[in-house]
């Protein structure tokens, strides 16, 4: 269906490791992290990671934290807060740190797919942008 | 534990008591005392002032009277000879003209010779003759150039006295004498009379009387120091003595020399009549002070009663406010632990979820030919299906939970009612109440805690579903804006409440349902958070009528931009 390349960071590993087994099956390539630093190692590794799906409790480094630094280093990569009832706040104050919505747990797979599918597409959106923008640059500078 | 308390209010009652009746009543007492001392010696030293004034005045009257009287016996004795006073007619004329002159006090005359026989005689009585010589009048006058003797009988047996002039030409001795009227003489002191009781006499130096006892006098009376009524001392005009009477009554005695030593004049009055007047106004005064005391000592028990009862009243109030603390506390407490254990459980609810899921997409692609198929899936679809029940559950309980603060927000009413009537729908289903809701969706928002109306919604919400558990019944609840407030009720058609309860029902720990079912705080403290926010709520209700609880809350007012704070 869709092809999206994702990484997963959440503490729960059982609940990451099911997801991502249903997201492959989705035709998606799932990276899977438990915490914030292997996060940001696995993304300086892969750089064809187009949306992180973060949770925002996590021991060590919170979710925020992450969510930041994702964002300074890797502006284009789309990141879906991932967060329990109870942090509904962090998730929005998440959003206006630059994520790109919020889903909270548990969640309907069909209602992940669905944001995974808008984030990546933004993602697109963006590269395209860049693209043209390059583009323009070059041609402007050729004229 | 509730006996301790009663006798410690006792004790601070009484200590309060106490101290208010020694601090006013002390001073009363010392002051009251010091003035009553003074006034007793100021009052006793003016009275005593008085009779001796008295009495002085009257003893030099007598002693006047008996030297004017000795001094014209002794004028007769020098104006004339012997040979003319022991002439009868001339001695008859010249008392004739003594009486004329002095009115009847000199009785007779009379001229005695050297052997003590009455040789000339003028008088109503036959004394010509009559021999003295042994008469103890005579005897004692010998010596003396004039003498006053004492009231005796006499030969006349009436009560009289002598005054005697001796006299001596050269030639003869004779004595002149003359009788003083005992009547006249009598009045002089009988006019001493003051008060009921005080009367004076005369006494001799033996203590015999020299004018008549008055009428009213006790002759049995005695006077315990009787005999040392003090010889009056020459030097002092008056000596005044207090003693005690054989009828146990204290007797005033002033008394006063006269005829140089010889008689003295005695005044007595009991000592109750002469202070008559002190007495009164002491009696007056000790009726004020107890009055005065009384009253005060009345008025301390009252006050600290009220006292007591006010103290009371606040102990018990602020206890009940720590009680109410605790259960606040309690509640919160247990808000948080299930806020906690929500969180906790949502984490391996979202497994299984998945984990089903994952279940299900495998068994889509490679289980389809199994027999068993449709039904692992149903039951796939079951597990999925109520973990997103338990979902819901733990969502519901985390958004009810996890406000528990009391900042105020701008609240919407419907949306907030509408809330709490979700989180009470199981409850009602299995009530078989029905719900009905008339919510005015265009009401302005209101400035409030949301978890602290939540609290108070579902408190009336639940204690209407329980009231009608039994028989089911319908829950309406109505929300509109008007007169600038905000009006929600929330009627029941249960079994109301009946009237003796109503208006006890906002009371803290009020409850009707049985021990260990309802703490009774829920009203109270939904009636207290209301207050707080400036709103109130009433209720309505009678028995068979259901209830209807009214909640009014202020709305903003509209245009002002001021965060309003209500802190508590």
């Amino acid at each position: 269906m869709i092809d999206a390349t994702i990484l997963f960071v959440d503490d729960e590993q059982a609940f990451v490791d099911a997801m991502s087994k249903r997201l492959e099956r989705r035709n998606m390539t799932v990276h899977k992290s438990f915490d914030g630093d292997t996060a940001l190692r696995l993304l300086s590794e892969n750089p064809g990671i187009e949306v992180v799906i973060l949770d925002v409790k996590m021991p060590v480094k919170d979710g925020l934290v992450v969510l930041r630094e994702i964002k300074r280093d890797y502006p284009k990569v789309e990141v879906i807060m991932l967060t329990g009832h109870a942090t509904v706040e962090s998730a929005i104050e998440g959003m206006q740190n630059g994520a790109f919505d919020y889903l909270m747990k548990p969640c309907s797979i069909d209602d992940l797919i669905e944001k995974i599918r808008a984030a990546v597409k933004l993602f697109h959106d963006h590269e395209e942008e860049e693209v043209k923008a390059r583009i323009d640059d070059i041609t402007h500078r050729i004229a | 534990m509730q006996t301790e308390k009663r006798t410690s209010y006792d004790k601070l009652s009484r200590k309060i008591v106490l101290t208010v009746i020694a601090v006013s009543i002390a001073p009363l007492i010392l002051v009251g005392g010091l003035i009553f001392d003074q006034f007793r010696s100021i009052y006793r030293a003016k009275v005593y002032a008085h009779l001796a004034e008295v009495v002085d005045k009257h003893k030099d009257n007598v002693n006047n009277f008996l030297h004017e009287k000795q001094g014209e016996i002794q004028f007769l004795n020098r104006a004339f000879t012997y040979d003319q006073l022991s002439e009868p007619q001339f001695l008859e004329r010249t008392l004739k003209s003594m009486q004329q002159q002095y009115g009847r006090i000199f009785v007779d005359l009379g001229i005695i010779d050297k052997s003590g026989r009455q040789v000339a005689y003028a008088g109503p009585f036959d004394l010509l003759g009559a021999d003295y010589s042994n008469a103890d009048w005579y005897l004692n006058s010998r010596n003396k150039v004039s003498g006053i003797s004492d009231v005796f009988m006499g030969l006349r047996q009436s009560p009289h006295f002598i005054i005697a002039i001796n006299s001596d030409d050269g030639e003869r001795e004779w004595t002149l004498r003359a009788t003083i009227d005992f009547l006249a003489f009598t009045h002089l002191v009988e006019n001493i009379r003051i008060g009921k009781t005080g009367y004076a006499y005369i006494l001799n130096k033996n203590g015999i009387f020299q004018t008549r006892p008055p009428a009213n006098r006790d002759s049995n009376l005695m006077l315990t120091p009787y005999e040392t009524i003090s010889s009056p001392n020459l030097n002092e005009s008056v000596t005044i003595q207090l003693s005690e009477g054989s009828d146990n009554e204290k007797y005033i005695t002033v008394s006063s020399v006269l005829k140089d030593g010889d008689w003295k004049l005695v005044y007595q009055q009991n000592a109750n009549d002469a202070f008559s007047a002190m007495i009164r106004s002491e009696f007056f005064t000790l009726v004020i002070f107890l009055t005065g005391g009384l009253g005060i000592i009345v008025m301390v028990v009252y006050l600290s009663r009220k006292l007591i009862i006010r103290l009371r009243t606040i102990d018990e109030e602020s206890e009940m406010m720590n009680r109410q603390m605790v259960e606040t506390g309690k509640l919160a407490s247990i808000g948080e632990l299930a806020a906690g254990i929500a969180h906790e459980i949502n984490n391996p609810v979202a497994i299984m979820i998945e984990e089903a899921g994952w279940v299900s997409d495998l068994l889509e692609d490679e289980g389809r030919s199994m027999a068993c198929y449709p039904e692992i899936f149903r039951a796939l679809e079951q597990v999925r299906t109520q973990g997103g029940r338990c979902k819901n559950i733990t969502h519901k309980l985390l958004s009810f939970a996890r406000q528990t603060d009391s900042r105020i927000a701008e609240v919407s009413l419907p949306a907030l009612i509408e809330e709490v009537v979700e989180i009470s729908m199981q409850q009602a289903r299995y009530a078989r109440v029905e719900l009905s809701l008339d919510l005015d969706r265009n009401m302005p928002l209101v400035k409030a805690s949301i978890s602290e109306l939540q609290q108070v919604f579902l408190n009336l919400v639940n204690n209407a579903i329980q009231a009608m558990e039994s028989t089911g019944g319908k829950l309406m609840i109505s929300c509109y804006a008007g007169d600038e407030m905000a009006h929600i009720s929330i009627a029941d058609t249960g079994p109301g409440i009946p009237e003796a309860y109503l208006s006890r029902i906002f009371d803290p720990f009020f409850t009707t349902k049985p021990v260990g079912k309802g703490s009774g705080l829920g009203l109270s403290i939904c009636y207290g958070l209301i207050h707080r926010m400036d709103g109130d709520i009433e209720v309505e209700s009678g028995v068979g009528m259901g209830a209807r609880f009214n909640i009014r809350l202020p709305l903003p007012e509209t245009g002002s931009g001021q965060e309003q704070t209500k802190e508590d």
